[in-house]
C-alpha cells in the first residue's frame, strides 16, 4: 500500500485482487476494508437516484448486504465498484416501486432544493409541476434521466448498473424527455 | 421534439432536481458510520421465507398431481387438454 498525491492509502494491484480474493472466500475483515473504500461512492450513487438521505443510507446498507450474500458470485476481474454499483441500482429500483412521490414532493421540498443554483427566470410552481410530472415517468427512465440529464453521470456507468447497452440508456433519456415535455404541456407549460 | 425544446426541458429538470453534488460539498457521504447496520444486516437470515413456500408448494402440487394420474390413468388426456 502506498500513499496518492492527496493522501489517501491506494492499494497496489496485486494487494487489492488479495482483498477480493479474501472478500469471495467470505473474510469479513476484508469486506470491512471493502465497504470501508467503496460506501461513499455506493452512498453517493444511490443518493443521486432517492435523493433521501436516510433512505439512501438504508439502501446502502441492503446493498452491502446483498453484496456480501452474492460474494461467491463476484468475478475479481471485473472490478468492485461498478458490480457493487449494478447492485445498488437494483435494490434501489425495487425501493423506488414502493415509493409515493406525491407524498414527498411538496413545494417546500422543492423551494428548500433549488434554493442555492435557482434561475430567476423557473417559477417555483414550474419547478414544482416539473418534479411532480418527473416522479410520473416509469422508474426504468425517470432513474436513466436523472442520472444523465441531472446528475450528468457517464452513460457507460449507467448503463453498466442498469444492465443496459449505451444505447439504450440514451433511448430512456430521450423517451423520459419526451414524456416530460408531454405532461408539462398538459399542465400548460411549454418550453 | 427540437433541440431547443429538448435543452429547455432538461433545464427545467434540473432547476426542479439540481444536482446532489451541487448541494453537498465535498462528495455526499452518510451521516453516520453504517458498518454496525451492516453487521446488524449480516446477522439477520435472509427474508427469503416466501420463496421456500413456493418450492414446498411446487412439490405437493406436483406430487397430487402424479398421484392422480397413477390412481386414474383416464385423466391424463383432461389433464394435458387443460395445460
Amino acid at each position: 500500500m502506498r500513499s496518492g498525491s492527496n493522501g489517501v492509502l491506494i492499494r497496489e494491484p496485486d494487494q487489492a485482487s488479495d482483498l477480493l480474493e479474501k472478500f469471495r472466500q467470505g473474510d469479513l475483515d476484508a469486506f470491512e476494508e471493502l465497504f470501508r473504500l467503496h460506501q461513499r461512492a455506493v452512498y453517493g450513487w444511490i443518493l443521486r437516484i432517492v435523493r433521501n438521505p436516510s433512505a439512501a443510507e438504508d439502501l446502502t446498507v441492503e446493498t452491502f448486504w446483498r453484496i456480501y450474500q452474492a460474494r461467491a458470485r463476484f468475478e475479481t476481474t471485473r472490478g468492485f465498484e461498478p458490480w457493487a454499483r449494478r447492485i445498488a441500482t437494483n435494490i434501489t429500483l425495487d425501493w423506488l416501486r414502493s415509493w409515493k412521490p406525491e407524498s414527498e414532493l411538496s413545494a417546500e421540498l422543492i423551494a428548500d432544493q433549488t434554493a442555492v443554483s435557482a434561475d430567476p427566470g423557473v417559477t417555483a410552481e414550474i419547478r414544482l409541476k416539473t418534479a411532480q410530472a418527473f416522479a410520473r415517468l416509469p422508474r426504468g427512465l425517470r432513474v436513466a434521466a436523472i442520472l444523465a440529464v441531472v446528475e450528468e453521470q457517464p452513460h457507460k456507468e449507467i448503463a453498466g448498473a442498469l444492465g443496459i447497452s449505451v444505447t439504450a440508456v440514451k433511448l430512456r433519456v430521450f423517451r423520459a424527455v419526451r414524456l416530460l415535455r408531454k405532461d408539462l404541456e398538459r399542465q400548460g407549460i411549454t418550453p | 421534439m427540437n433541440a431547443h425544446d429538448e435543452n429547455r426541458i432538461k433545464h427545467l429538470l434540473r432547476q426542479a432536481l439540481p444536482p446532489v453534488e451541487a448541494e453537498a460539498k465535498p462528495a455526499p457521504e452518510p451521516s453516520i458510520d453504517l458498518w454496525p447496520a451492516v453487521l446488524r444486516r449480516l446477522d439477520t437470515q435472509p427474508a427469503e421465507q416466501p420463496r421456500l413456500n413456493w418450492v414446498w408448494f411446487d412439490w405437493a402440487l406436483l406430487a397430487g398431481v402424479l398421484a392422480v394420474t397413477v390412481a386414474f390413468p383416464a385423466s391424463i388426456p383432461m389433464l394435458l387438454y387443460y395445460l
